[in-house]
Formats: structure tokens, sequence, C-alpha cells
């Protein structure tokens, strides 16, 4: 399961997609919004995303993780648009039957996803704004 | 062959629309469409990475485009 929203992410929500009564073990990522980057104050972030690819990344990564865990279900759903200190930007569930799968399927879906998903952040602070890693 | 490259992020402010025309001579490949949009916006050299997607999928430099692909910059990305 894979969804870009508008909207504010109900990290509950994507936590009961991935229950299994085969699993023992859920282990859930939330990306947040931090009030900060290097020591510079952050007023907020803007997110832009490219839906329809950014959708298809994040099924690859799904399909990945089944490939090298055994994986009962992964969610992955991200938000765009504006968002404000302390807002949920990501959510990644997954469930394994046992807890150490589902703690290294978990990272590897979100460290694939800041590789590999078109999506953008825009850091603006007081003073200006940045996007995010686009220079080296 | 004209090509229509959709934009996204800086890519977006660097030529201040969502989408650029380019006029592509034969061969049709990533990689000349690549040299034309450095050629225009030579901003696009100062970022970190210029990845091509060719509908919806990462593309190599030396695939070939067809008229009816949906074309998109994608700069470096940073999403999470």
């Amino acid at each position: 399961m894979a969804h870009i929203s508008d909207e504010s992410l109900d990290v509950q929500a994507v936590v009961d997609l991935v229950r299994s009564e085969s699993a023992g073990a859920i282990d859930v990522f939330i990306g947040t919004v931090r009030n900060s980057t290097k020591g510079k104050g952050v007023v907020r972030l803007e997110f832009e995303s490219y839906d329809i690819m950014a959708i298809k990344e994040m099924q690859k990564i799904i399909t990945q993780a089944e490939a090298k865990w055994p994986v009962e279900k992964m969610a992955i759903y991200h938000r765009k648009g504006v968002l404000s200190i302390g807002e949920t930007a990501v959510v990644i569930a997954v469930s394994t039957p046992h807890r150490k799968a589902s703690f290294e399927a978990c990272q590897y879906a979100i460290d694939t996803l800041k590789e590999t998903v078109p999506i953008w952040k825009k850091e603006v602070f007081k003073d200006g704004e940045v996007w995010v890693a686009a220079h080296p | 062959m004209n090509i229509e490259i959709k934009l996204f992020g800086i890519a977006k402010e660097i030529v201040s629309s969502s989408s650029l025309n380019i006029e592509l001579d034969s061969p049709y490949t990533i990689h000349g469409l690549r040299n034309e949009v450095m050629a225009k916006y030579p901003a696009f050299g100062d970022l970190k990475s210029i990845m091509v997607a060719v509908n919806s999928e990462y593309a190599k430099d030396d695939q070939q485009l067809a008229a009816s692909d949906e074309v998109a910059l994608i700069p470096p990305v940073s999403g999470g």
C-alpha cells in the first residue's frame, strides 16, 4: 500500500492497515517536521511530489522488502503540501512474524525512499528558503 | 522532435515554469535531451544530480525517446 496525501496522515490508520494474524511484530517509522536544520530555525516545510512516479517507486520498495524479508504487509504513506513544525511527513508500517525482520524492513524502506522516491522538500526559514539536498 | 518536459522542485524554480519545451534533434536520446536542457539553463549544472524519467521510470542516458513519452526532470530527491 503506497499513498501520497494532501491531508494530515493518521498514524493509527496506517498501522491498522498492516495488522495481520500471522504477524508477531509491527514496526513503524514516523518522519516529522523538525524546527531547525544546522542550527537555523525552520518555519515550515513544503513537499512536492511527482505523484504517479512516487507511488510506483514506493511500490517498488514494498516489493523489494517483500523479497528480502518475510513481510506480511507494508504501508508507505507520504504527505505533500505545506507542513508545520511537528507534523507527520511520512509513515511507514510493516508487519512480520518476528521483530528483527520488521525493524530491518522498515529501516530499508525509509532509507531507500530518501534515495529513490521523487518527492522534494523545501525548508522555509524566516529569511529565505532552500530545496533540501539540491546542491552539492 | 518537440518534447514537453515536466518539472518539479528546484527544476521548476530554475525554469520558472512547471514544464519546458525542448526541440530535440535525432538521435532522440536522454543524453541529447540533457545536453539541450543544460545549454538552455546552465543552473542545472550546479545541482548535485539531474535525472530524467520517461513514463514515470528512471531512464538511462542512451535510452531513446518517442514523441508520445511522458518526460520529467528529476532533481535530487529529498522526501522522508
